[in-house]
């Protein structure tokens, strides 16, 4: 660290957020708060079917002008995310649809209108003539040899497959004396940010420019995408990300709605604005999980894992998302599968898998939610088979602290920390023995009591390699900061990635801080403007603190040399005798504040140095050393209640005992883990978005889609332990989406835990009331017979 | 989603609300608290072309002391149950019922005689009422009615409400002292409709009983032989066995699931009646 006396500001410091004073006052900026002269509000059209050839669009005569197809935006090139993998099957995302619709809720037409109202009139008004086409609804659906096409110049519905061979399977077969197969399935549902999305584009004259705002985590790779499938330089595009109210990977794929608006603005040149509503969000965004895992493990007669083989099948929705690709989730669950277990053999399936329903893109804890829901309950149900403490074996399977830094069989190399001990304190924490003794007690109510745990290992600010090695259209290396003062001695630090609730304009502040020792409140972080901004990759992958915070640190450790040269010269002192901190320069009693440094540098270039070149700023741009990740890792384990007249669970205590390397602002940390934890329990629990046999998604309103709320969510208990990563400036890990990963695997651990009195157990998410009365009584049928 | 245009029109008396409801031949609506027709209307669910708004008319926020049952204006909302602001006739039933119903925000604008009127399967206060014996006032181009609630509710969705009415009143007996009543409701969380709900009243020294189950896909069901046995002081199984048999013989079509689901709801309700 650098030699600031940083008192109760710096790094590690629990400051209050500078963001919050806007966003607690009401003064937010989000996108449906932009008004520009002109405005057209934007409907779309969306189709009502999940499949079918459009014959034709019917626009009542007097709607036209008001209504758009996909020949009016021709100059809109259809999205294409190919992944590299070879045999990855080419399909197109059209911005509004050709020929053929693939979703329910697929865009075909854009109605404008001068406010939301009549827009939706005129998309009522407009008659859709369909030859619907059998629904390819389901997993299974698509796999049948008879299935139907999503897309026609397909051989069958898989987008690709793929898979890792670690180690001799055969072997271990021969060798486990205990085999236990599972499967299990995780629901898919929405991305429930806030928030909906919304873009709003419109034509700069003077500029000749377009500028697009959008709700986006990634305003500068939105700018480079949309520049390319508009045919037109990024000279002539700035894309702007106003306030954002959440995004959890939603807002972190390149949307057809943002093309289509764009390039209709484009060819109008009028102001249109699209925001997204609640049911939109939930049938048309891209949605999460819907994973399906088919595992075995083999072990010795300890519950020692000797060897996995997997099967990892996701249900990607009709299109690929860019620039993730359909395949992501697949690829990111098979290859974390062993999580935190030194599992030596590992053979992984990864099967990704086309049907007619809005496309799967990122979502908080991409894969590894899923793998780690396999895994864990994988772990408890060998526990079971060999007769023994699940914690135990736990423990027993995992990576010793004496391994690291250790090497997966997938090849991801844990960089550091004692996963163990991180499981021992969650154990002892949510207190296993008192809970087993409550079990042995009984409740008067009736009800069960489970525990249950889940450990992962997160890959957190991958860089380079990591991304270069899945293939995708871009790779997402590092991040840019400009830090720059204002001639009266203010830092401002313009940053590539994208704040949208993670804290960032106060941790960017306290990095800086750190080096210069200017107060955090009076930091000014600025982000989310293309043209503003150094061109960044934005936030998302648990990245921004590693990779924006060491932008940061070496940007501002570059300007503290630079303060400390006009200093001293100022104070007629030996440069490396001074000392930066409290706002100014000194050198033993004499000191020359910030202000008179900045003052001279900007505006009395003749009070420098020799040599000492005007202005005061430094840009910077950071990678981690070792570009493959840092490993985050954590141990959720908590005490639920099933009643089993009703199915309903209550989380009685919820324990999350985790390492993100060094805390930046163990406020905003133990808030992002609480936060996560939230959305894992909606994801273990509530969230769900079926399918019928039509394809309909039959939940498209907050009626029939449940969220976790206040009485759902219970006083998350957190620990950290800190070990600072050895390949990233500052030793930070990522750690936004850590929350959500383990939720799922430890409640239904800890339901299967209180349900194996009665014989049944779990497998599939969201574990509804309906789902545990079913499992209870599949049990009792299988008792009887 | 935002509503098509319809036009609106501001009640000055219930006769002039009844007028307008009369000639718009089947298109016009009464807005009471909204929570659930704005909805509606915003998904573009209610097709509408007038819609009478009812909240002006003080009369229907009355409520009316008598000697043998309280009436209860059409407009009373569900926290002015929840809050005891207006007279109880059901020993407590409706003020608990009312903390039950969806978020205090709802429950602020949400009024009695709009959710009977919707009769949505899952909502609470209908199987509440036919519980407490309550009788509705309708006021139409042709006076005024009165309907047992059994005989309002038809189904899930359907009242014997006509185009052309609306609820003025609901009426409903003082109840017994010696009488206790249970409550029961299951939703997949806090606030949100009952996947199963039952209302008991049990007066032992009475000699009367009266179990009736709600959120299930029609008109909330009676039980009258569990109510027996429930009189009768048959312990948990017996009661769970002689409402899995009388749900089972219901003609409704019950799954697996509902069954437990039900029978589970149902005899908790009457423990709850029975600890009172």
């Amino acid at each position: 660290m650098a030699g600031i006396e940083t008192g109760s500001q710096g790094i590690g410091a629990a400051v209050r957020r500078n963001e919050d004073q806007r966003f607690l006052d009401g003064k937010g900026e989000y996108l449906a708060d932009l008004q520009f002269p002109g405005m057209l509000d934007v409907v779309f059209l969306r189709s009502p079917v999940a499949h079918a050839r459009i014959k034709s669009v019917e626009i009542p005569a007097v709607r036209r002008g008001s209504v758009f197809l996909a020949n009016d935006i021709a100059n809109a090139r259809p999205i294409v995310a190919d992944g590299a993998t070879p045999g990855f099957k080419h399909s197109e995302y059209p911005a509004l649809a050709r020929g053929k619709i693939r979703f329910v809720g697929e865009m075909i037409a854009i109605c404008i209108a001068p406010t939301r109202a009549e827009a939706e009139d005129i998309a009522q008004s407009c008659v859709l003539d369909l030859e619907e086409l059998p629904a390819v609804w389901d997993i299974d659906v698509a796999l049948a040899s008879d299935a139907p096409l999503v897309h026609d110049h397909w051989t069958d519905n898989i987008f690709v497959e793929t898979s890792i061979k670690a180690g001799d399977l055969d072997r271990v077969r021969s060798q486990a004396e205990v085999v236990v197969h599972k499967t299990s399935c995780m629901g898919r549902h929405a991305g429930v940010s806030l928030e909906g999305r919304g873009v709003l584009a419109r034509y700069d004259r003077r500029m000749d420019e377009l500028v697009v705002y959008s709700s986006t985590q990634f305003p500068h790779v939105i700018r480079s995408i949309l520049a390319q499938s508009l045919s037109i330089p990024e000279t002539k595009l700035r894309v702007v990300a106003p306030d954002v109210g959440g995004g959890f990977g939603i807002k972190n794929n390149f949307h057809p709605e943002e093309l289509a608006v764009a390039a209709l603005a484009i060819n109008l040149a009028r102001p249109l604005r699209w925001i997204e509503d609640r049911r939109e969000h939930l049938i048309a965004s891209p949605h999460a999980r819907e994973h399906r895992y088919d595992v075995t493990a083999y072990a010795d007669r300890a519950g020692r894992i000797l060897g996995l083989s997997s099967t990892v099948t996701v249900d990607a929705g009709a299109y690929s998302v860019w620039p993730w690709t359909a395949s992501m989730e697949a690829g990111m669950s098979a290859g974390i599968m062993t999580g935190p277990y030194d599992i030596p053999v590992y053979h992984g399936r990864a099967v990704t898998v086309c049907t007619n329903k809005s496309p799967l893109g990122p979502y908080r804890g991409v894969g590894r939610s899923g793998a780690c829901f396999a895994i864990e309950t994988m772990i408890d149900a060998v526990a079971r088979a060999v007769g023994r403490d699940p914690f135990d074996v736990r423990l027993e399977n995992m990576v010793p602290s004496s391994a690291m830094p250790y090497r997966s069989a997938t090849g991801k190399l844990y960089d550091s920390g004692d996963y163990p001990a991180c499981a021992r304190q969650a154990i002892a924490t949510i207190d296993v023995a008192a809970v087993r003794e409550r079990q042995a007690r009984g409740e008067t109510d009736g009800r069960l009591i489970g525990v249950g745990m889940a450990s992962y290992t997160e890959q957190s600010a991958h860089g380079t390699a990591e991304w270069v090695a899945r293939g995708l259209p871009v790779v997402f290396g590092y991040e840019p900061a400009l830090a720059r003062f204002t001639p009266d001695g203010k830092l401002v630090l313009y940053v590539g990635i994208q704040n949208h609730g993670q804290g960032l304009e106060t941790t960017l502040a306290q990095v800086a801080h750190q080096e210069l020792g200017v107060p955090v409140s009076e930091v000014v972080v600025r982000h989310g403007d293309s043209s503003m901004c150094p061109y960044g990759m934005g936030t998302f992958a648990s990245r921004s603190m590693t990779m924006a915070g060491g932008a940061v640190s070496v940007a501002c450790r570059e300007l503290a040399g630079k303060i400390k040269r006009i200093g001293a010269h100022l104070l007629q002192a030996p440069v490396d005798l001074v000392k930066l901190g409290g706002g100014a320069v000194s050198f033993g009693q004499k000191e020359v504040r910030l202000r008179e440094i900045a003052d001279a540098a900007f505006l009395h270039p003749e009070r420098l140095p020799v040599g000492e070149e005007p202005g005061l700023e430094s840009y910077a741009v950071y990678q981690p050393e070792l570009s493959t990740g840092a490993f985050s890792y954590a141990s959720h384990a908590c005490v639920v209640a099933v009643d089993p007249g009703i199915g309903a669970i209550e989380l009685l205590d919820y324990v999350v005992c985790h390492d993100c390397g060094t805390m930046v602002n163990p406020l905003i940390v133990e808030g992002q883990v609480v936060g996560g934890v939230a959305q894992g329990i909606g994801t273990a629990l509530y969230e769900e978005i079926c399918y019928d046999s039509n394809g309909q998604p039959l939940a498209s309103t907050f009626l029939d889609y449940m969220l976790p709320g206040a009485a759902e969510v219970p006083d998350v208990r957190v620990l950290h332990i800190e070990t600072p990563s050895p390949h990233t400036r500052l030793g930070i890990k990522g750690m936004g989406e850590g929350g959500a990963i383990a939720p799922p695997a430890a409640v239904v651990n800890a339901i299967n835990d209180a349900l194996c009195r009665l014989g049944a157990e779990i497998a599939q998410t969201p574990v509804k009331p309906e789902r545990v009365l079913a499992a209870i009584a599949q049990a009792q049928n299988a008792a009887r017979s | 989603m935002k509503p098509a245009a319809f036009s609106y029109h501001r009640a000055a008396s219930i006769d002039d609300a009844v007028n307008v409801l009369a000639s718009a031949g089947g298109m016009a609506r009464a807005l009471a608290g909204g929570q659930s027709l704005m909805p509606m209307l915003n998904l573009r669910l209610a097709p509408l072309e007038i819609l009478v708004d009812l909240g002006y008319l003080a009369e229907l926020r009355q409520c009316a002391e008598q000697v043998n049952s309280v009436r209860y204006g059409t407009l009373v909302t569900h926290a002015a149950f929840e809050d005891r602001r207006v007279p109880d006739a059901s020993n407590g039933l409706m003020p608990h019922v009312a903390t039950r119903i969806a978020y205090r925000a709802v429950r602020n604008r949400g009024t009695i005689g709009g959710s009977i009127a919707l009769a949505d399967p899952a909502a609470d206060w209908l199987p509440t009422l036919i519980a407490l014996r309550a009788e509705i006032t309708l006021a139409g181009p042709r006076g005024r009615r009165t309907v047992a609630v059994p005989d309002f509710v038809v189904g899930a969705y359907t009242t014997a409400l006509q185009d052309d009415e609306l609820i003025e009143a609901i009426t409903v007996p003082r109840q017994s002292k010696s009488e206790k009543w249970g409550y029961y409701k299951v939703a997949p969380k806090a606030g949100e409709y009952a996947k199963s709900l039952a209302i008991v009243l049990l007066n032992v020294p009475g000699g009367s009983a009266c179990v009736i189950l709600g959120a299930v896909d029609g008109a909330p069901l009676r039980l009258p032989a569990t109510a027996l046995a429930a009189l009768d002081g048959a312990d948990e199984a017996a009661l769970a066995r002689a409402t899995r048999a009388e749900l089972m013989a219901s003609g409704r079509d019950f799954s697996g699931i509902k069954l437990t689901l039900h029978t589970t709801t149902v005899v908790r309700a009457i423990m709850d009646a029975r600890a009172k």
